[in-house]
Formats: structure tokens, C-alpha cells, sequence
């Protein structure tokens, strides 16, 4: 993997094992400075103990650790340069918000005007002035949240981690929280690493997501590039809700021409951009379910009928679930043109938009 | 389709169902099969342990005369409250004849600095155990747990041998120092569990904030524990106040903890048995616990942590 230059955060061969079970993997990641990093993945991937332990709260097996250039591998939480957010907020509740953003000031021994100067900035930028002196018990999920980001914010550090901290949130605060976050990373350019496993919070936040399955980093790329070029199966299928059709298949090459063939299904591969030479075998052909065009006649390389099995109206659009070459087939249609169950509509797509992997690694081809 | 939406005018019910019938909250019966169970057991429990507690307020107030009678649940004809001057200044144990009030400063002087000593140590034991896993940590606190099932009369003699080898036998300090050890396996484990059952983000936020041990231990951990004190606390005072094989053991007569000299009241042979003096002086001894549980109850219930995480 290629490396950067200044990181902000660079860890090099991390690895952390739990007695016989390894957790991380010899993983390596640089972080741009300024850059928001998502870590995604299912529960246990090892994105929150990643976290931890750039944090400092987790010993490594193996590996270091760069903040700003400084090995902190073996430092204290405190003296790595780093603010944490939690996804319980873990507030101290039996002090007021002005003393929960304090207390880290408090304990560094910094002056008490210089205190109430950063108290009264951090309070500002994330609009919780008149909170300050209530207890967390008398605040709102969002406001906690708010706090909980203060108390990293008024510690100057370079770096803040946050581990799910919209998790604990009901939909609507979730989305306005999410813009916030945005808004407070463009407003201070710190960098930030952000621990999720909600896909959406991923796409709209970062500038890198980094997808995680079982210690490993999957793919490091951009949100966009993610999506539509996800380098093996797991990624495809992680990313995008409703998500992405997967057909078993072959692939045949007939007359110099590539073709995905599954049962009486040929997709044409002509516009297909392989990431390396094919072979012919095994294959899974994916493609997203929005990707697909519906009843929208010839023109397509691609094109086929199928009978409805089931609708299901989402409210902005509906997902209609098909029969394609006897596997599961779902496609993404706006609400007025909700056909029938049972109705034999036909379908048409550009191979262009699929991916296809190869059926025993699972790798892009 | 649309039409179905049209909301009914209030007060008409929907067509085909049954027009009266149920409706709002279900009506509960005084004297349900349920609640005569629930209430008769809970009265006959009740009087089963207020009884004695009765018979011996209503004899301590009793003269001698009167408790001849042998009219043990009546209420005193004549209310008198020298039984109770006599058990706590005048009653004789032996030589001495002060009354209970000696062992009772006595018991003071060993169940406050046990209490506090004890829940001190294994305050901080179980904070160590349960947020710093240190190298050990689990054989250490199986070997505590271990010493909480170990009968006490087996360590006597070997605790007798080692007092009197650092020079604390008969001594209050002795007796502390003791009560506190014993203590330790099942406080330790009760702080333990506390603090395993606080969130550990908590935890981890405040050393991210730079706290350290004691930083975290006194600041954090301290002031949202006051319901597992409390509960310590309890535990503690009633059974180091009501021991009386370690008084009796490692103490001597003149600091002997007040158990034992009511025990040496109750069963002095010499002269007539004053059931009115032994009632006062037993209720007097078993006070300081029973303030303990009143005092303390409430705080026992409440929830300190309400607002730490989540919503």
C-alpha cells in the first residue's frame, strides 16, 4: 500500500491478539491531516478496537503507532494528542456539563481563565452555553452527544475519535447530529476518525471509508469509489441498502466476446471494465438494485423479462423483487410505476455499473 | 380504498360489534383470592417476627412484680423505665457493675474504625479489580473468594498465635485489624461487581481526559458509588456490632465489645434473673444496627448512575 507523506495518524503492522484469537491483523492505514476517516464494518470487525487502540486504551501485540509524527505506541491516552467520543456519551454524571468539560483541563492543571476561555469556545461552536450548568441526567440523547463532543473539543487535540457516537440516537437526531459533525469538521479541519457501522453515516461523512471484515481492512478508498467499485464480495454486499443482486454464474468467452451466463440468462460483457485478464469459471455477477432500468424498453446491452414475486413500497421509491434466472433479483422503481405481483415486466441494465467477482475468492474481476 | 379513512363520529361504535360490553381500565377486587394470598401471608410473617420484639418492649418496661405474674403478652400496668437505666449503668457483669455502657463505647471504638478501614481497602481492592486488569488479577480474586468460604473458627487459633506474636492480643486494634481481614472477600467482591456494572466508557473517557488511578478512583468512581457504600456500610456495622466469637476471643474483660457483655449480664447465675433488665439491655444492643437499617434504607434504594449513559 502506498503511503502518505505527513500523516496526521499512521499505524504500521498493527496487530492485537486476544490470548489464541487475533483481533487485528498486521493492519496498516495512513491517515491525510484534515482528513475524516470512516472505519466501517458488521459488529466485530475490529473497527472499535482499532480505535481503542489508536486511543491508547487497548494495548497492541505488535505494530506502532504515529500521531503527528510522534510514536505514541507506548504513551498514555492523555499524551497522545487525541479526543474521544463515545457512543454511550460516558458523561460524568454526577457533574454539571461545565465540570464534564473541564475535568480534563482540571486534571492537566491548566489556569483556571484559560479554562473558562476554551469552555466558553467549545460552547459556542456546538451551542450548549445555556446547558452548562445542568447535570447530563437533565439533557436530551442529542445533548449529551453535543457534550460529549465538547469534551474533546476543549482539550485542543489533533486528532478525535469517535466510536459510534450516533448510535444511541432515534433516526431524526441521528441525521441532524450527522450534518453537525460535518459542518463542526469543515469549521476546525482536525482530523478525524470515526468508527460506524451505519453505511449511510459512512458515505455522507468521510473522505476515505476504510471497510473492515474480520481485523482486516478490506478496501481504503473514497465513499464514491467504494460504491460503485467494491473490490470483493463482501464489500459489495456490505454497502448500499436495499443491496446489491448477486447472480451465480459462468463466465464463457464465444466468438472473442466475454459473456456472464446463468442458466438462460447471457449478459453481454463488452462494456464490463475487468480489473484483470478472466479466465473462464465460476463467477458472481452483481449489480444494484437502482442501477437497473424497469420497463423501459430496448436500447440497453443488457435486457430481459421476469415475473414479479413480491413489491415492497419504501415510500420515496419501491423495491420490486424478481425471478432472474431462478435467483432472487431485486430492482429499484419509483412509486408510480409500482407494477403488480405476478406481472412479467421486463428489466434492462449496461454491465458497465456491475461488478463481477470471482465465485471462490470473491475478488474483483 | 380512500373512503375507509373517513374517521366515525365519536360516540358511534363500529358496525357488528357488540355495542356495550368492556371498556377502559380492568376493575380490580379488594378482596381478590390474589390479595387475600398476598396480604395474609405478608400479616402472618409480620407478626411472626414483631412478636418476640413486642414481648420484650412490653416486659423491659415491666417491674419485677409484674413480670411474676407471668403474664407475658400484657401490656405494663405501670410503665417504669429503670430496667432500662440499669441495664446501661448499673447492671453487673462479674466485677464491674457499669452496665452495658462500657461495652457499648467499647464497640464503638472496634466497629468504626473496622467499617471504615475495611470498606476503604476493599473499596479500592475491587475498583483495581474490576477497571484494572492487572497480571493476576483473576487468581487474586479467587483466592478472596476462596477465603470468604473458609469457616472462621478454623482461623481462630492461628490468628490467637499471631496477635500475640506482634504484640496486639487482647488490644481494640487487634480486634480491628481482624474484622477488617475478614471482611475483605466478601466486600471486595461486592465492589467488584459495583464497579464491574458501571460503564466502562466511563471509565475509559476519564483516562482519555488524563485521570489517573486515584484521579479516576476518587473523582469518577467514588461520588457514583454512594448506593454500594451504603449498602457496605450496612453490612459491615451489623456484623462487626453483633459479633461476638471475635470479642469474646481476641478482647479481655475490661475491653470486651458490648455482645459479649450482655452476655455476661444475661447469663450471670448469681442472684435473681431480672427478665425486665436482660429484655432492656438485649434491645439496647441490638439498636445501633436497627438505626442503621432505618437510616440508611432510603439510600439504599436509590440509583446514583441514573443519566451516566444512554438516554
Amino acid at each position: 500500500m502506498t503511503r502518505l507523506k505527513n500523516p496526521s495518524v499512521s499505524i504500521q503492522d498493527l496487530s492485537l491478539n486476544f490470548g489464541a484469537i487475533s483481533v487485528l491483523e498486521t493492519l496498516n492505514i495512513d491517515v491525510a491531516e484534515g482528513e475524516f476517516i470512516v472505519l466501517l464494518g458488521p459488529s466485530g470487525c475490529g473497527k472499535s478496537t482499532l480505535l481503542n487502540c489508536i486511543a491508547g486504551l487497548l494495548d497492541v501485540s505488535d505494530g506502532r503507532i504515529f500521531i503527528k509524527g510522534k510514536n505514541v505506541t507506548w504513551e498514555e491516552p492523555k499524551d497522545r494528542g487525541i479526543g474521544m467520543v463515545f457512543q454511550s456519551y460516558a458523561l460524568y454524571p454526577q457533574m454539571t456539563v461545565e465540570k464534564n468539560l473541564s475535568f480534563g483541563l482540571r486534571v492537566a492543571g491548566i489556569p483556571r481563565d484559560e479554562i473558562a476561555k476554551r469552555i466558553a469556545r467549545a460552547a459556542e461552536i456546538l451551542q450548549i452555553e445555556p446547558l452548562l450548568q445542568r447535570k447530563p441526567s437533565a439533557l436530551s440523547g442529542g445533548q449529551r452527544q453535543r457534550v460529549a463532543i465538547g469534551r474533546a473539543l476543549v482539550r485542543d487535540v489533533d486528532v478525535f475519535l469517535f466510536d459510534e457516537p450516533l448510535s444511541n440516537l432515534d433516526a431524526k437526531l441521528r441525521a441532524e447530529l450527522r450534518v453537525e459533525i460535518k459542518l463542526l469538521h469543515s469549521k476546525l479541519q482536525n482530523t478525524m476518525i470515526y468508527v460506524t457501522h451505519d453505511q449511510i453515516e459512512a458515505m455522507t461523512l468521510a473522505d476515505r471509508i476504510a471497510v473492515m471484515k474480520g481485523g482486516v481492512i478490506q478496501q481504503l478508498d473514497a465513499p464514491q469509489t467504494i460504491y460503485n467499485r467494491p473490490v470483493n464480495r463482501f464489500v459489495a454486499g456490505f454497502l448500499g441498502s436495499p443491496a446489491m443482486n448477486f447472480l451465480d454464474g459462468r463466465l464463457e468467452k464465444n466468438d472473442g466476446n466475454w459473456h456472464f451466463v446463468a442458466e438462460d440468462v447471457r449478459i453481454p460483457l463488452a462494456t464490463y471494465a475487468f480489473e484483470r485478464e478472466p479466465v473462464p469459471g465460476a463467477a458472481v455477477f452483481g449489480i444494484r438494485p437502482e442501477h437497473v432500468a424497469f420497463n423501459s424498453g430496448s436500447g440497453w446491452p443488457f435486457t430481459a423479462t421476469a415475473n414479479v414475486v413480491v413489491v415492497e413500497p419504501m415510500g420515496s421509491d419501491t423495491l420490486v423483487w424478481l425471478k432472474l434466472a431462478n435467483q432472487n433479483f431485486t430492482v429499484r422503481v419509483t412509486s408510480e410505476r409500482t407494477p403488480n405481483n405476478a406481472d412479467s415486466v421486463s428489466i434492462g441494465f449496461d454491465p458497465m455499473r456491475a461488478s463481477l467477482f470471482d465465485a471462490a475468492t470473491g475478488n474483483r474481476l | 380504498m380512500a373512503d375507509l379513512a373517513v374517521p366515525l363520529p365519536a360516540g358511534t361504535g363500529s358496525i357488528g360489534l357488540e355495542a356495550s360490553g368492556p371498556r377502559g381500565p380492568k376493575p380490580r377486587h379488594v378482596f381478590s383470592r390474589r390479595n387475600i394470598f398476598l396480604y395474609g401471608t405478608l400479616i402472618v410473617v409480620a407478626l411472626y417476627y414483631l412478636l418476640p420484639l413486642y414481648v420484650m418492649v412490653v416486659t423491659s418496661l415491666k417491674g419485677m412484680p409484674e413480670i411474676r405474674l407471668g403474664n407475658i403478652f400484657s401490656p405494663p400496668l405501670e410503665i417504669t423505665f429503670e430496667p432500662w437505666v440499669k441495664a446501661w449503668s448499673s447492671a453487673c457483669t462479674g466485677l464491674n457493675c457499669d452496665g452495658l455502657s462500657r461495652g457499648f463505647w467499647n464497640s464503638v471504638r472496634i466497629t468504626v474504625p473496622s467499617v471504615v478501614l475495611s470498606i476503604a481497602i476493599a473499596s479500592v481492592n475491587g475498583y483495581a479489580l474490576a477497571n484494572w486488569r492487572f497480571k493476576g488479577a483473576d487468581t487474586f480474586f479467587v483466592i478472596l473468594i476462596v477465603g470468604a468460604f473458609i469457616p472462621y473458627q478454623v482461623m481462630i487459633y492461628p490468628i490467637v498465635i499471631i496477635l500475640r506474636e506482634i504484640g496486639l492480643y487482647g488490644s481494640l486494634s487487634g480486634l480491628v485489624i481482624v474484622h477488617s481481614i475478614f471482611g475483605m472477600p466478601i466486600l471486595t467482591l461486592l465492589f467488584r461487581n459495583y464497579f464491574t456494572s458501571m460503564p466502562e466508557e466511563l471509565f475509559r473517557a476519564a483516562r482519555v481526559d488524563g485521570a489517573g488511578f486515584w484521579g479516576i478512583y476518587f473523582r469518577i468512581m467514588l461520588p457514583m458509588s454512594l448506593p454500594i457504600f451504603v449498602v457496605a456500610i450496612i453490612l459491615q456495622v451489623t456484623g462487626i456490632w453483633n459479633d461476638f466469637l471475635f470479642g469474646v476471643v481476641y478482647t479481655r474483660p475490661d475491653t470486651y465489645p458490648m455482645t459479649v457483655q450482655l452476655n455476661n449480664i444475661v447469663n450471670s447465675v448469681q442472684g435473681v434473673k431480672e427478665y425486665n433488665v436482660n429484655m432492656a439491655a438485649t434491645i439496647l444492643t441490638g439498636l445501633v444496627p436497627l438505626v442503621v437499617y432505618f437510616v440508611s434504607g432510603k439510600l439504599f434504594v436509590r440509583g446514583i448512575a441514573a443519566g451516566a449513559v444512554k438516554g
